[in-house]
Order: C-alpha cells, then sequence, then structure tokens
C-alpha cells in the first residue's frame, strides 16, 4: 500500500531542488550534495537541535533555523553558506573548543573526528576564546571502552542511541549548563554500571570522548552507519 | 451551578457584608505574613470581639505595598495602615468610626491615583480561600455566561477582540493562540498556566496566586471551554509555598462548588485542574521547557516549530499562558472586549502589573493602564530614588530584557516601545537603580543568573554566556582590553542569534543594552581602570583616581 | 507482557510511606518523577543515591534519567542539610540592594561557601534565584521564615541563637 505524499520545491543556495513534505532542509541539502555542517544530527536519531552549526537563512526572515528540524516548504529560499553564517559558525566551533581540553594531537580520535573535519572544513584557524581548562575526569572503569570527559562537546549521540536503539538508556545528562556532563547510571562507574557492552555509543561519538581501549596508539576511525539499517531492520522493512 | 444560585451565593456574601459597620482587610501575602501579619489578625479579632463594634477581621491578599507590611485596610473608610504590631491592635479598633491612628495611618495618594486594577481588583479585598467572596465580586459569573450563553468561537472572538497580549513577556496575541489550539487536530488537548515566575525582581503572578486565585481558576476554565480541553495544569514554583497551598485549596473549593469536575455548571463541559511545582529551574518558563518539566523531564527547551499549540503536552495540542493572562481573561467577558480594549495604547491594550523594586521609595505592586510613561509609574506612583541619590537606570523584563537611562523616562510602556528601547516588557519586574550601582556589573550579575540557569543543551548559551561572564568579570576587575570588549560585543550578537530557546537569544540583552546607553561606564573600567560608581573591586585598586581621569578627558577630546 | 514489580521499601521507616503514597496517587506513572522527589526530599530533608534508585525502579525510569533530573533543578539537594538552613536570596531587587555582600560576609563569617554546612553540621548556606518577597530586599530565610531588610547584626544574632540551642 502505497501512501501519496506531497512533493515541495524549494531552493537551496540557487539550485532548486525537489523534496518529499516530510523531509527536512538538511536531508534534501544531503541528497543535492549541498553541505551543511553539524555535530550533534545522525542519521537514525531523533532530533534535538543542540549543536547550532546547521543553522541557515531563509529569504524573508531575520531569524536563523537549524536545517536538521526545519520541514520544508514550498517556494522556501534556503541559503547555507554566507559571511554571517561562517562567522557564527566559526565561533560556536571556538566555544566548543574552549569549553573543555580539546587537544588533537594527543586525542585518541585525530584523524577520524568530527569536530576536528569540521573546524578545518569552516576554515578555522584560531581560537579567540581563552581556554577555560576544566579538570575532568576520565572513566577507564569499563573492560572494553573509555570516556574521556575532556573530549566531550555534549551532542547526546551516545544519550540517544542507548536510550533509543540499545534500549538501555544507560547514559544521561548530569548537572546543567556549563556544569553538564555525560553520565552512566547515577553517575557510577561506567565499568560497574548497567551498560550492555553493545559499543553503539562509542561508535556515534563524534569526537574522543568515547573510545575503544584496544585504539589507543592505532588509528580509530568509528562506523556510526549502522544505524539507519539497523532502524530498517526494526521496522522490517 | 445555575445564574440564580450563583446570585443567592453572591446575595448572601452581601447580606454578610451587611452585618458589620465595619471591615479590616489584613494583608496575609507572603510579605506581610513574614512580618507576622497573622499574629496582628488574631488580635485584632480578639479586639474586635472585645469592643462590641460591629467589626469583621478579614484575611485578605496583598495590598501592594509590601515594604509597609503588614498591611491592613479598613473599610468602608478605605484607611489604610502600615507596619502593624500586634500590640496597635486595640489601636485600630478604637479608632473604627473615628479619626484614624495617624502613627500607622499611609497616605500615599500618588502611590493609588495612577492606578488602575483588572487583574488585582480583588486582591487584598476578598479571602482568597473563600471562594463565595469571589462569587460576592461578581466571579465565575463569566464562566456561567460562557458555558451556557456562548459557543468557543464567540469566546476566542472575545479574547482577540479585546486585544490581549500575553503577559508572560513575549506579547503574543492571545486570541490568535487559543484560535490556534482550538483549531489543531489531535486530542485530547491541554490547559498550562505558567506560574514558574522565574524573573528575579518579579512577583506579580505569587500575589495574584496568593490573593486571588479563583480568577485564575475561572480564567484556566474558559479557556478549556473556547479550545476544547478537559485536563489542565498549573505549575508553580516551589519557592512560593504559601501560593501553592493557597492555589491547592481553592482548587478543592472550586471542585466543591461544582466549577472544576465535570458536567460544570449543568453542561457537558468537564474540566479539571493539577497542580505541578516547579524545582529551582529558570529555564522552565520557557514553555518547551515547562510541558519538559510537567512531563516528569530535565526543563530542556525544544526546538519550535512544532509549537505547542500543535504538539505540547505528550505531543497533544496544549494552550500555554501565564498567571496574569489567565486574571484577565474573566473580566474581559464579564465587561466586553470593548472596555478591554478601551484601556492601553493602539497595539498594547488593557493593564499591566509592574512588580515595583530596587531603590525606589515606594516598593510594591502595582497595576497601570498600559501606555502610562515609566516617569509616571517610578516618580508619581513610585515616589521616585530615597536617600537623595540620583536615578540611574531602569531595568524591566528580567534577564531577558535591558536597562533604560533617564532619556528614556517618557517612553510609554508597551510592548513595542520598550523592545525599540533594547528592552522588554516580560512578566514585569521594574528595579530601579540608582547612582550608587555600576552597570557593567549589573550586566555581569544578569549574565551570571543566566549562564547558572542555562540548561546545557545548546552550546552558544552553554559555554557563550561562561565566556560572556569571563569577559564581564574582566571588564569589573580593571583588566580588560579594548579587544576585550570587541570579543565581548561579539559573543552577544552570536549568542543571541544562534541560541535555542529563548532563554539564550535574551541572555545578551542586559548587556547590550547597557553598552548601548551606558558605554562610558564600560570604558571607565576599560581605560581607567576605575568603576565610577565604586562597586567593583578594581575601583579598590584604583591608585591615582585623579591623573587617570585627567588622562580619560584628554583622550576623548 | 510481564507484570512489574514495585521494588520493596528500602526500609521501614515511615518516611518511604510517605513517598511510596506519592507514587500511588499518581498511579506510578513515569511522569511523576519530580512530583515524588519533591516528596523524597521534603521528608528526608535530601536525596542519595538509594532513594533515587529507590524511586527510579518504582517508576520505572532509567536510573541515568532520574540522576539527570536531580542535578538539574536547584531546588534538589543531594548533601544533607545542617540542622539550621541560612537561606540569602540573590534576585535583582535583592542584589540592587546589596545581597552580595551579605552573602560575602556570611560567606567570611561561617568559613563556608555557599551550598557547605559548617563543620559541626550546624548551619548550612543556600542561596535563592528570588523568593518573590523584592519589596522587602535584601531578604533571607532563616530555617525557612523569611526576614526582610536583612542587616548583618541581625544574620549574626540568629546565628549566635542556633548555636546556643543545640
Amino acid at each position: 500500500m502505497s501512501t501519496a505524499v506531497d512533493v515541495k520545491t524549494l531552493i537551496i543556495d540557487g539550485v532548486d531542488v525537489s523534496a518529499r513534505q516530510d523531509q527536512t532542509v538538511l536531508d534534501v541539502a544531503r541528497e543535492n550534495n549541498i553541505f551543511i555542517p553539524t555535530l550533534c544530527h545522525l542519521e537514525g536519531l531523533t532530533e534535538v537541535g543542540a549543536c547550532r552549526l546547521c543553522l541557515v537563512e531563509i529569504k524573508g526572515s531575520p531569524k536563523l533555523f537549524p536545517a536538521c528540524v526545519l520541514k520544508v516548504e514550498e517556494g522556501m529560499q534556503v541559503t547555507t553558506k554566507s559571511d554571517r553564517l561562517l562567522h557564527y559558525r566559526r565561533t560556536i566551533l571556538e566555544l566548543l573548543f574552549a569549553e573543555r581540553n580539546h587537544v588533537c594531537a594527543v586525542c585518541v580520535a585525530n584523524g577520524n573526528c568530527e569536530l576536528q573535519t569540521i573546524a578545518q572544513s569552516q576554515g578555522l584557524t584560531h581560537v579567540r576564546l581563552p581556554y577555560r581548562n576544566p579538570k575532568l575526569p576520565v572513566d577507564l572503569s569499563h573492560e572494553r571502552f573509555a570516556a574521556d570527559h575532556n573530549r566531550c562537546i555534549l551532542c547526546t549521540r551516545c544519550v540517544r542511541v542507548c536510550a533509543e536503539i540499545e534500549g538501555a538508556h544507560v547514559w544521561d545528562i548530569t548537572g546543567r549548563g556549563i556544569d553538564c556532563r555525560v553520565i552512566t547510571d547515577l553517575d557510577d562507574p561506567w565499568g560497574s554500571s548497567s551498560c550492555t557492552r553493545c559499543g553503539k555509543c562509542v561508535q556515534v561519538c563524534p569526537t574522543g570522548a568515547l573510545f575503544d581501549k584496544s585504539k589507543v596508539g592505532v588509528p580509530h576511525p568509528k562506523y556510526p552507519e549502522f544505524l539507519p539499517y539497523l532502524n530498517l531492520m526494526r521496522d522490517g522493512q | 451551578m445555575t445564574s440564580e444560585e450563583l446570585q443567592q451565593i453572591a446575595e448572601g456574601v452581601r447580606l454578610e457584608h451587611e452585618n458589620y459597620d465595619y471591615e479590616v482587610n489584613v494583608c496575609m501575602g507572603a510579605g506581610c505574613l513574614a512580618q507576622h501579619s497573622d499574629q496582628f489578625k488574631n488580635a485584632l479579632a480578639k479586639e474586635a470581639e472585645a469592643s462590641g463594634k460591629r467589626c469583621h477581621v478579614r484575611s485578605a491578599g496583598c495590598q501592594g505595598l509590601c515594604a509597609a507590611g503588614p498591611l491592613a485596610l479598613v473599610e468602608p473608610s478605605k484607611t489604610l495602615y502600615g507596619h502593624l504590631h500586634e500590640s496597635d491592635a486595640k489601636e485600630v479598633i478604637e479608632s473604627l468610626g473615628e479619626k484614624p491612628v495617624e502613627r500607622l495611618h499611609i497616605q500615599l495618594e500618588d502611590y493609588f491615583k495612577g492606578q488602575r486594577h483588572v487583574v488585582l481588583e480583588n486582591c487584598g479585598h476578598i479571602d482568597p480561600e473563600k471562594i463565595d467572596e469571589y462569587i460576592g465580586c461578581g466571579g465565575y459569573a463569566a464562566l456561567l455566561k460562557v458555558l451556557t450563553e456562548m459557543d468557543p468561537a464567540a469566546v476566542i472572538d472575545q479574547i482577540a477582540k479585546s486585544g490581549l497580549r500575553g503577559r508572560g513577556g513575549g506579547g503574543y496575541p492571545t486570541g490568535l493562540k487559543w484560535g490556534t489550539v482550538a483549531k489543531a487536530l489531535g486530542s485530547p488537548k491541554y490547559i498550562i498556566c505558567n506560574g514558574d515566575e522565574g524573573d528575579p525582581g518579579a512577583f506579580m503572578d505569587r500575589s495574584v496566586l496568593e490573593g486571588d486565585p479563583q480568577r485564575v481558576i475561572e480564567g484556566m476554565s474558559i479557556a478549556a471551554y473556547a479550545v476544547g480541553a478537559s485536563k489542565g495544569y498549573i505549575y508553580v514554583r516551589a519557592e512560593y509555598p504559601l501560593a501553592v497551598s493557597r492555589f491547592t485549596a481553592s482548587l478543592r473549593e472550586a471542585r466543591r462548588r461544582g466549577f472544576l469536575g465535570n458536567n460544570i455548571c449543568g453542561t457537558p463541559f468537564n474540566f479539571d485542574i493539577e497542580i505541578r511545582l516547579g524545582a529551582g529551574a529558570f529555564v522552565c518558563g520557557e514553555e518547551t521547557a515547562l510541558i519538559a518539566s510537567i512531563e516528569g523531564k530535565r526543563g530542556t527547551p525544544r526546538p519550535r516549530p512544532p509549537y505547542p499549540a500543535v504538539s505540547g503536552l505528550w505531543n497533544c495540542p496544549t494552550l500555554i499562558n501565564n498567571v496574569e493572562t489567565f486574571a484577565n481573561v474573566a473580566p474581559i467577558l464579564r465587561h466586553g472586549a470593548e472596555w478591554f480594549a478601551g484601556m492601553g495604547t493602539e497595539r498594547s491594550k488593557g493593564t499591566k502589573v509592574f512588580a515595583l523594586t530596587g531603590k525606589i521609595t515606594n516598593t510594591g505592586l502595582v497595576e497601570i493602564p498600559m501606555g502610562m510613561s515609566l516617569r509616571e509609574i517610578i516618580f508619581s506612583i513610585g515616589g521616585g530614588v530615597p536617600d537623595g541619590h540620583k536615578f540611574k537606570a531602569v531595568q524591566t523584563g528580567g534577564p531577558s530584557g535591558g536597562c533604560l537611562p533617564e532619556e528614556h523616562l517618557d517612553l510609554n510602556i508597551s510592548y513595542d516601545a520598550l523592545i525599540g528601547a533594547g528592552s522588554m516588557m516580560g512578566s514585569g519586574g521594574m528595579i530601579v537603580m540608582d547612582d550608587t550601582s555600576c552597570m557593567v556589573n549589573v550586566a555581569r550579575f544578569f549574565v551570571e543568573f543566566c549562564m547558572t540557569e542555562s540548561c546545557g543543551k545548546c552550546i552558544p548559551c552553554r559555554a557563550g554566556t561562561a565566556q560572556m561572564y569571563g569577559l564581564l568579570t574582566k571588564i569589573c576587575n580593571g583588566e580588560a582590553t579594548h579587544q576585550d570588549l570587541d570579543l565581548l560585543i561579539d559573543l552577544c550578537d552570536v549568542v543571541k542569534n544562534t541560541s535555542l530557546c529563548g532563554l539564550g537569544q535574551t541572555a545578551p540583552n542586559p548587556v547590550l543594552s547597557t553598552l548601548r546607553y551606558f558605554r562610558d561606564e564600560y570604558l571607565e573600567h576599560i581605560d581607567n581602570h576605575r568603576c565610577p560608581a565604586g562597586v567593583c573591586a578594581c575601583s579598590a585598586n584604583d591608585a591615582k583616581p585623579q591623573e587617570r581621569t585627567k588622562e580619560r578627558v584628554e583622550v576623548e577630546a | 507482557m510481564p507484570v512489574y514489580q514495585v521494588p520493596a521499601l528500602p526500609s521501614d521507616d515511615k518516611r518511604w510511606r510517605i513517598v511510596n503514597g506519592t507514587m500511588r496517587r499518581h498511579g506510578y506513572s513515569r511522569n511523576a518523577l519530580i512530583e515524588t522527589l519533591h516528596t523524597v526530599q521534603s521528608s528526608f530533608g535530601f536525596l542519595d543515591k538509594d532513594s533515587i534508585r529507590f524511586v527510579a525502579q518504582s517508576l520505572r525510569v532509567p536510573l541515568s534519567q532520574a540522576y539527570g533530573v536531580v542535578t538539574f533543578y536547584h531546588y534538589f539537594s543531594m548533601k544533607p542539610p545542617g540542622r539550621h538552613t541560612c537561606t540569602i536570596c540573590t534576585g535583582t531587587a535583592c542584589y540592587i540592594k546589596g545581597a552580595d555582600k551579605v552573602l560575602a560576609q556570611t560567606e567570611k563569617h561561617l568559613h563556608i561557601k555557599v551550598g557547605e554546612t559548617t563543620p559541626d553540621g550546624n548551619i548550612s548556606l543556600m542561596t535563592v534565584r528570588c523568593v518573590g518577597a523584592c519589596s522587602c530586599a535584601p531578604v533571607a530565610l532563616m530555617d525557612g521564615e523569611q526576614v526582610g531588610q536583612i542587616q548583618m547584626p541581625q544574620i549574626f544574632e540568629q546565628f549566635e541563637g542556633w548555636k546556643t540551642h543545640d
């Protein structure tokens, strides 16, 4: 049985594109090879609209909109690249780099880090803001994985994958504001938590915050592409 | 409940009044209660009985002038007494029918003259825990009329025509919001009353919830009928224990009288309200965060659209209005939309309650028609700045608002005028500052507030406010450079335009507005390392203030 | 569907029954988490991991989620309070009237920081974001009782009173 779906046409960066009515601007842009940077978005997980890197301009509105949750509309004129957006994206990246201790040279994810890649793509050369240098713990209690809070950007992908896909909801966020931190169970050590050892959180982590202990010193690429397939299998399609 | 029965109750209340020659309304608001107004009331009741005078002593709500508490209002002479103590009870009773007790008498004609009470009409005149007294003042007549004579569309039409706009800060047209929820597909629908009065320096909602809770229940019920909801929640701060207990008691009373529950007033309309406690998170004033909190989750906002009107509580269509907005509903339906629209300005109708605090002679609650100038509020009603100090700025809109200087005092209060001047209406806090306040320090105070109240979900607000706070601290300490100031301004722009919710988007407002009107104070901290008001730490380290001032003059010339 | 077993009360302390009462009143619904935590805090004075675990398991809320909620809301405390509590309002009106100085002097006097309790367990120092008594600024809550237009000597006197009573 097929249900009729309305198709909309819109313009992204001057290119005419068509989209199903339930698609987001981000989906359509990616389909058309238009790059919009994202960190919290991951195909297969619910959207939270938190990293603010995917903000785009829409003609006729002074406000900016997160492409990941912005539904397409007929005749919409979207701009994904402008001096203003580039400036905002760079500053947001600066805020991320200055928030914790992101030292690429000694990071397990060096070369495989989404934060690093996006910073390069946006031409971020230096950070104007003072580094906050917080003292954060590294949790090595798990027999296979480790959590280095110094590298965490609070994208909550681990929280979502654990709750939505694995169904265990071992991860969540404690505290608020600048004091937020990801935790397992009642802020217990990861190793003695109710973790199912499935490793999905490590695969979806965009930085070196969650990593496989066996990958220290060797390249540590991550494979989050399993998610959409897993969802498809689950839906029985 | 039929209209005859309602009239009967009102008549009963009127006859009750006739039993007495005098009525003394003793304020039992949180402010007066803290100053032991309950003890005074008990003593007064005893004295009244002993005197043999036909006098009724009533526990009433807030009278507005909280700083002069405990307060009591004597009817019918309308004599207001303040700073009352147990030992004054005898004198007060003796003076009934005679000359007022000079020592305790508060004579502030100017304070009351310019005010117009709609929301606060019953506050301080009725016993908030007695539903019949509310009915005696015309309460629930609007609900009865709505349920028996009007269809939902007509109710929404009245609210729309009245020009009422959301009193929580944003000023979204209430009629439009109701219409959207009414049209939204999906059921059930929910009504939420936002009583999470998080703006520090604002206590209008607390006073209404404590002083006239039935008015809010009636407003919510009318809204429920208009949009087709059968369940409501009121979200009240846990920091307001008195408001919580009064409102809980009022819900029971309303159920007892049949204004909540099934088949209200003999019609098929069903509606009930549940109270939910906040737990100390300013961000829960944001509607999507508030919804998350009612659902028992961390109070983090989510991107809109979808708006709560379409997908709110448990993804159902939800109407969220603030306490003061709901408090305006019953009077509008009782007196008609034209009556309400007759007050205020072109685009801001009705009245607004403000909490007037800070360096001002008469602190307290005031309700004024929209369009009144700031000068009138601060200098006529508020009595100006005390102790011979000079007015410097007035802060409106809480942490999302801004500081307006003397040259804006003739600004007429309206949503749009305040935004145009770089501030906002907010929920109604109005904090007056004099020359002893440093505007950089004030800006830092608000940014610190936003930093600690940020939920941490989106990066611009989470880390941006922390960086802004660091830069402002540097300026306050006299250690900042012009480069730091430029960086601060840049960060303000980024945080304002890229944050997820209203908290982040407005967090830079206090900085931007003080930069706009008090830039010289920032420069004084940076160039001369001194705090003109003598508040910041840098002024203590200032070795040669005179010389530095001279340098500064030369630079400017 | 398997029937979910509500965990047994952690001890025969009567207060757990009050907590359980709140959950029962809400039909053990997950959205009663915050309401139940309020009951725990008002019954026990604070929340610890055992009480959070009990509430979370009773309401079938993931442990990490419950912990996230507790630490998100500043009203919930995970430290046992002292015998007495001095809460200073840091709202705007109080700040303009010098609450920051009151706080600094109180910290100095008690030799503790905000959120801490004196080593003898007698006094906890807290702050609150506006109690809505702005007309009486600066305001403090001494053991929950509101004191307006506070002066330092008045606070110190109260501290002395708390010392001698115990």
